[in-house]
């Protein structure tokens, strides 16, 4: 057996993930189905090890205050939650990618809407990928569909906020955070020196030494033409985005004739109803978008001209599909399957689903 | 190979426990494997299940409806899962407590006095390992010896004394299974 791989669940795989990145802090508030992040940094200790701060704060707001103003620093900050702690969390999202710093916020979908349950849901989708503070924003949406890749998106996820000076957000469910599987961490990597971080960001305001100009960290702007040259530079960078970092996996999609866009746990729910449907002579393939925003539109449109029909199966009711469509932009039939509130589906009702929407009709 | 086990009992039963000890064997025979719990106030009492799969393959789905084994602890599981055994598969429960015994000719039926064997153990916290045994004589999914490493493997060095334990009760519960 390779002793590096370790068996974990989806929370801890996280947290593990972000000490080696060499994180410089993180801040968030205990809520199910993702306390997990928090306890593991708590047991692990970091603080003694790396010098990585570990913080719980009073709230949610807090939280999210404390990783805008580590941010601003040019720290590697993030904070983790469920769906009603990341409603509590907009207003921040919507500062930090105003003043353009680099940050990676996670939230374990739970189901809503309210305090609602504690099991999964993928119903925050329209709140993650469409900006849900106020505002013309996005944040890049990773959606891992495995213990592994909330291990991966980590890294993923910091390097493209730096790379951008953007906001990173890892969307997962309460299956993937609850779930153990196996998982190979990535090395430890050191902590960057304060050195390193003022060449990295040399917009970060850590003490200037009487060398540079001030920098200053700020989403307020009185002047409307230069907050709307803000705003075109902001829309620069997500048309960038949009250019280089659409990320998914396409399974199965060459022969298909009926294609399911699905992602997260739904995916895996997903690629088992392929397999019952293939035992069953009937093509299935899956996109299963990982980077929800920026979306893989082109990649589902450029499948969708080959099938004869595809279902969004997902734990909202109908977010998703509203980008599927417009993606192929209704010239294929697109059905909608979905299970509310924290249920989650078997691959069986999947594949009813699929027989009676798509294949009977 | 591949095995879809749930297994399902009162919260506080070490139902969670059990999965996660089958999947660490697994890991060691460098199978994948998927566990995922029932989270939440199932802990504090109530029924508590945990879905296992072992498999050479990926795995796709971690969430399923349909079992290969079913091992059932109390008798709100047994009236949950039964039904959801795939035909030829195999229904385990442990005599304790169960007043309607399962009923379905389709699958192999399996009943274990796991409770009354701790009580020849007199140790009740060897429930788990028995039970375990008894699932490995059914399906050899993972030797004994895998779940032994797993053991040593997952427990703190300070309990190591008690694997010889946990190897009486792994042997135990494979005595339970009558052919």
């Amino acid at each position: 057996m390779n002793d590096k791989v370790m068996l974990m669940k989806g929370n801890e795989a996280l947290a593990m993930a972000a000490i080696r990145y060499g994180a410089d802090g993180y801040f968030g508030y205990p809520i199910t189905p993702q306390s997990e992040v928090l306890e593991k940094l708590e047991e692990e200790m970091p603080w003694e090890t790396t010098g990585m701060v570990v913080l719980q704060a009073e709230s949610e707001v807090a939280a999210i205050n404390m990783v805008y103003a580590g941010a601003s620093c040019g720290k590697a900050v993030f904070t983790s939650t469920s769906s009603p702690g990341f409603s509590l969390m907009q207003e921040g999202m919507s500062y930090m990618c105003a003043s353009e710093v680099p940050a990676l916020v996670i939230n374990v979908m739970r189901g809503g809407p309210g305090l609602g349950t504690i099991h999964p849901s993928q119903a925050d989708y329209f709140q993650a990928c469409k900006g849900g503070g106020h505002g013309d924003y996005h944040p890049i949406v990773l959606a891992p569909a495995s213990v592994q890749e909330m291990a991966d998106f980590v890294a993923l996820g910091w390097d493209l906020a730096f790379k951008y000076r953007c906001v990173s957000l890892i969307l997962a469910d309460g299956l993937i955070g609850q779930m153990m599987e196996k998982v190979v961490l990535p090395e430890q990597r050191p902590r960057r020196t304060e050195e390193e971080i003022r060449r990295q960001c040399p917009w970060a305001v850590m003490g200037r030494e009487g060398m540079r100009p001030k920098n200053i960290i700020t989403s307020l702007e009185l002047d409307d033409d230069k907050m709307e040259a803000n705003n075109h530079r902001f829309q620069a960078t997500y048309r960038e985005i949009e250019k280089n970092e659409v990320r998914c996996e396409l399974v199965d999609t060459d022969d298909c004739d009926y294609l399911m866009v699905a992602f997260g746990s739904m995916a895996r729910i997903g690629m088992k109803v392929m397999e019952m449907a293939r035992e069953e002579g009937i093509k299935v393939g899956l996109v299963r978008p990982i980077t929800l925003w920026p979306f893989p539109g082109k990649q589902i449109a450029q499948v969708a001209q080959h099938v004869k029909g595809i279902l969004v199966p997902e734990l909202a009711a109908g977010q998703l599909i509203e980008d599927v469509k417009l993606a192929v932009e209704c010239k294929v039939p697109v059905a909608h399957f979905d299970r509310l509130g924290g249920n989650v589906p078997s691959p069986e009702e999947v594949l009813n689903s699929l027989k009676e929407q798509l294949v009977k009709a | 190979m591949k095995a879809e086990i749930i297994i399902a009992g009162f919260g506080g039963q070490g139902v969670l426990s059990m999965g996660k000890i089958l999947a660490y064997s697994g890991l060691m025979e460098d199978k994948e494997v998927t566990w995922l719990p029932s989270y939440g106030p199932e802990q504090r009492g109530g029924t508590a299940n945990v879905t296992v799969i072992l498999s050479d393959e990926r795995i796709s789905s971690p969430t399923l409806d349909a079992y290969d084994m079913a091992v059932v602890l109390n008798q709100q599981s047994l009236d949950k899962f039964e039904s959801k055994v795939k035909p030829g598969g195999v229904l385990i429960y442990d005599s304790y407590g169960i007043n309607t015994p399962p009923t379905r000719t389709d699958i192999r039926i399996c009943r274990i006095d796991a409770t009354e064997a701790t009580i020849e153990m007199n140790n009740s916290k060897t429930f788990n390992m028995i039970v375990l045994g008894a699932m490995l004589k059914v399906n050899t999914m993972v030797t004994i010896d895998s779940v032994l490493k797993a053991l040593k493997k997952t427990l703190p060095e300070r309990h190591h004394h008690l694997i010889p334990l946990n190897e009486e009760a792994l042997k135990k519960g494979a005595t339970l299974i009558k052919d």
